[in-house]
């Protein structure tokens, strides 16, 4: 008979395992099951790889601009396959990491798929093994964090097709070096892997559907991003669509319509596609369960639980924001929700995000255009890198912060950067809005110099007239 | 440093409760785990354990203080190598708990006038900040956005409940409070003053001297009580529908399950009518009902709430999921809940979130009767004794069948006679053909 579980998890991604530690702390025995390798898509094939390309392509970038510092660097070169070998050995050193924590916590790690069905106080699960033996285990709760992977639309031929069209995981390890590069979606994937493959010397266009790209920042900082991506090189078409794709013998040509109607074939090496994600629902045994599904996603409360009684579900498979640590955090209250534990309920109000384009891009809470929508009269404070004396020093003039306060309580609602190291800057304004501070505590707070976060500061202060470097 | 012990929440709507008995004292060493306090609440008796380990340093709180509030701090624990005898309480002492108690105890003393008009609305008291807070004004722990709000908008931030960390007052609490109402019907549950009631209900010393009766002090349990069913009988429209219905069959089946059944292991008549009343809620899903000012909220499962009355009270722990369980789940868990219950031990996820609930005084005779619904279910039944009676038999002739007589008592809000009629049909199918239940 297998062992009398707690909880168990199905997916070891930042929500899985994060949950599963957690849920360990509190003395439930757990059990994790996953059919790939530990860590989910973050560690494995998305945020930590990507990381190490777009580090790759920073440094090529400064070796490329060395004289600019006074450096001498002559026939700067890459070698692709050392670029992802070091970016899949990365992924792999973080991997054996969760294995580790797992085993530090005690944390039963089952490997195969897993599946729920119906079960008396909670859904039983099934695994089947790699060698597609099937075991049952009765756990107390269920925690479901499968996660999503990349949308396709079969029907306009945009899926992978083992050549011309990647998806992110497909271009995080490429075969070749493209020449000509089509990125089609504008949202942080598909930036980020446009701004690494610019760097290395591809020719980039990106096709956005909506009328600007990366449509969820604020529109003065996506307006900033498109003047940079453009300054690199980029070619970025807005408001357009890819109607369909056709492969030929060496490139894959892609019909584009304009924003005027008009459409255009071009012909690339290859095609990203960043066009969003689906949740990981299928295969799970939801629909026999009765399990509420929206489209793709699992619907819960604020505590992760869904309609069946012992059956949780977090991350990515809840819906957005896609974000890694959004997922750990939901992990985190679920599971103290099913400890006994009395956490808040889940909230999206403050989960920055973060985009390691370059320059890079990150944000939390309301945009200007979202504060005012929502019936707030705002001060909106701004200070550019130009400004700031670290910035120069360090050979990024090109950014800014952005900050938007309500007028009346002095709530900072939100706040969105755009310029070199944002994405380490962010936190400092979480902070603050977790702690409900006002621009009163933001303007008292002494701000270390010579260091960037000074703009955090003269942001604010530029909000009520008291910006002192501009 | 110093760890402070503060009193813990025991259900999500507790606010405060009683510290009824230490298990350690100055001077004890403790460690993680153990037992160190019983805190009484509106509905049960619960332990308190150590987080921690070190030695006692100071009780702030006496054993037997009442209307202790959540995450004050009611000890102090001196780390390894710390000296206890060094160790002050936070902010001063502990006297605000202890004026808290004489506050308390002066409330309970009978009143000779009636108190004005408006400290008699059904709104429980204010919470008092913390006692670490009470002092001075100043040291109010709230967060600065939750300050500049309530100075905005004028609410006193000293009547506000924090549900930030360590009690810490947010906005979102400031907002609430402005918002006033929306929030207290789940209060609702919380601890109650008897002053909650809407008369106020005290002895006229003129009438009744003081000395010719004895006067028992209220517990959580009587003042909650005594709001909720005042609340329920005066603020749901409620009526009463009656059946008779024929037991013969349902004791013979009965008789049959308990020899059959291992050793043990005995159906009583009251679990058959738990999973009657299950399954009629399940075939009769608009029952199943609750009311709310949001809307009707139609419960998926039928979460059989079961008078019990136990000593200085009454609890009524919940069957969660009746209508999937068998009798002999039923029956087991029912004996579980019900010896707790009488020992005040039940948790508060047992005794809360019912759908439905059964009382039942056929043991002492009684023939039928109506009860008072238990918000925010929709029905209560009330079960009468089963009695031999003569009965017209369709031939004609009369013979002689053991009868009870139900009285459903229906929320009409949410619930209509003729939805309460065809639930009794449904309830009295299943019990006259008890076969029913196993399909």
């Amino acid at each position: 008979m297998s062992e009398k579980y707690d909880l168990i998890i199905v997916g070891s991604g930042p929500g899985g395992y994060v949950a599963a530690i957690r849920a360990s702390q509190l003395g439930l025995n757990t059990a994790i099951v996953e059919r790939d390798a530990l860590g989910g898509v973050c560690l494995n094939w998305g945020c930590i790889p990507t990381k190490a390309l777009l580090r790759t392509a920073e440094v090529y970038h400064q070796m490329q601009n060395a004289s600019a510092y006074g450096l001498k660097a002559d026939n700067v070169s890459f070698d692709l396959d050392a670029v992802v070998k070091r970016s899949r050995q990365i992924a792999g050193q973080l991997s054996g990491g969760v294995k580790h924590l797992m085993k530090k916590n005690k944390i039963t790690v089952i490997e195969g798929e897993g599946r729920v069905v119906k079960g008396g106080a909670a859904p039983k699960v099934i695994v089947t093994g790699k060698d597609g033996k099937e075991t049952t285990y009765e756990p107390k709760n269920v925690l479901l964090a499968t996660g999503a992977r990349a949308r396709t639309i079969p029907q306009a031929g945009l899926e992978p097709d083992g050549k011309f069209i990647w998806t992110a995981k497909e271009a995080m390890v490429p075969d070749t070096m493209p020449k000509k590069l089509l990125v089609i979606g504008s949202g942080a994937i598909g930036i980020e892997f446009a701004s690494f493959y610019n760097a290395l010397g591809a020719e980039v266009t990106v096709v956005e559907m909506m009328d600007r790209i990366l449509p969820v920042e604020d529109e003065e900082i996506s307006a900033m991003a498109l003047k940079s991506f453009q300054k690199q090189g980029m070619n970025i078409i807005t408001g357009a669509n890819v109607e369909g794709v056709k492969p030929d013998k060496d490139q894959i040509t892609a019909t584009i319509k304009g924003k005027d109607g008009k459409t255009t074939s071009e012909s690339y090496d290859r095609i990203v596609l960043a066009i969003g994600i689906v949740g990981n629902v299928e295969g799970l045994g939801l629909e026999e369960l009765g399990v509420k599904v929206d489209r793709t996603h699992v619907e819960v409360n604020g505590f992760g639980q869904t309609n069946i009684k012992g059956l949780h579900a977090i991350g990515d498979l809840t819906g957005p924001p896609w974000l890694a640590h959004k997922a750990s955090h939901e992990g985190i209250v679920c599971v103290e929700k099913i400890a006994g534990k009395n956490p808040h309920a889940f909230e999206t109000w403050n989960i920055p995000g973060c985009t390691y384009c370059h320059p890079q891009i990150a944000s939390v809470g309301l945009t200007e255009a979202k504060a005012k929508e929502a019936g707030h009269k705002v001060k909106v404070g701004k200070f550019p890198f130009i400004g700031n004396g670290k910035a120069i020093a360090l050979g990024e003039p090109e950014g800014l912060i952005k900050t938007v306060f309500d007028e009346k309580t002095g709530e900072l609602l939100g706040a969105h950067m755009i310029g070199a190291e944002v994405t380490e800057l962010i936190q400092g304004y979480v902070v603050a809005r977790q702690g409900e501070l006002t621009e009163a505590e933001l303007m008292e707070t002494v701000f270390p110099h010579p260091t960037l976060s000074e703009m955090m500061h003269e942001s604010v202060l530029d909000a009520y007239g008291r910006v002192v470097h501009m | 440093m110093a760890i402070e012990i503060t009193m813990p929440a025991l259900s999500p709507t507790m606010e405060e409760g009683k510290l009824a008995k230490w298990l350690v004292k100055e001077g004890d060493t403790v460690s993680s785990g153990d037992v160190i306090a019983e805190i009484e609440t509106d509905k049960a008796t619960m332990e308190v354990e150590a987080v921690d380990e070190g030695t006692v340093a100071k009780i702030l709180v006496e054993e037997g203080s009442e209307g202790v509030k959540v995450n004050s701090v009611i000890a102090m624990l001196a780390e390894d190598g710390e000296d206890a005898s060094e160790i002050s309480a936070p902010g001063g002492d502990a006297e605000p708990a202890k004026q808290d108690r004489e506050a308390e105890k002066t409330d309970t003393k009978p009143e000779p006038k009636p108190e004005p008009e408006k400290e008699t609305s059904v709104e429980p008291e204010k919470p008092k900040a913390l006692a670490t807070t009470q002092k001075d004004g100043d040291r109010i722990k709230a967060s600065p956005l939750a300050r500049r709000i309530a100075a905005q908008k004028g609410v006193d931030l000293g009547s506000v409940k924090g549900s930030g960390p360590h009690g810490r007052i947010i906005r979102k609490d400031v907002e609430a409070a402005e918002a006033g109402a929306p929030e207290k019907p789940q209060a609702a549950a919380s601890p109650v003053k008897p002053d909650g009631l809407i008369l106020p209900q005290v002895l006229d010393d003129r009438i009744y001297a003081p000395d010719s009766y004895e006067l028992v002090p209220l517990d959580g349990m009587r003042k909650t009580v005594a709001k909720r069913l005042t609340e329920s009988f005066m603020q749901v429209p409620h009526f009463p529908l009656e059946v008779d219905i024929q037991l013969d069959k349902l004791l013979s089946s009965r008789s049959a399950i308990n020899t059959a059944a291992p050793e043990g292991v005995k159906v009583s008549v009251n679990d058959m009518l738990i999973k009657a009343s299950a399954l009629a809620l399940m075939a009769e899903p608009d029952c199943n009902a609750s009311y709310t000012d949001n809307g009707f909220a139609y419960h998926k499962s039928a979460n059989i709430s079961v008078a019990v009355a136990i000593d200085g009270g009454l609890i009524t722990p919940v069957i969660r999921d009746a209508q999937s369980k068998g009798l002999r789940e039923i029956s087991e868990e029912m004996k579980d809940l019900a010896t707790r219950a009488r020992d005040r031990k039940l948790k508060p996820q047992e005794y809360t979130g019912g759908t439905f609930s059964i009382s039942n005084l056929g043991m002492f005779g009684i023939k039928s009767f109506g009860s008072i619904i238990n918000p925010p279910e929709g029905m209560i039944m009330s079960v009468g004794a089963g009695e031999k009676r003569a009965v017209v038999a369709d031939d004609g002739s009369i013979v002689a069948r053991t009868v009870m007589s139900v009285t459903l008592t229906c929320d009409h809000r949410v619930i209509g006679g003729a939805e309460g009629a065809k639930w009794l049909q449904a309830f009295k199918r299943f019990v006259e053909t008890p076969e029913a239940m196993l399909l």
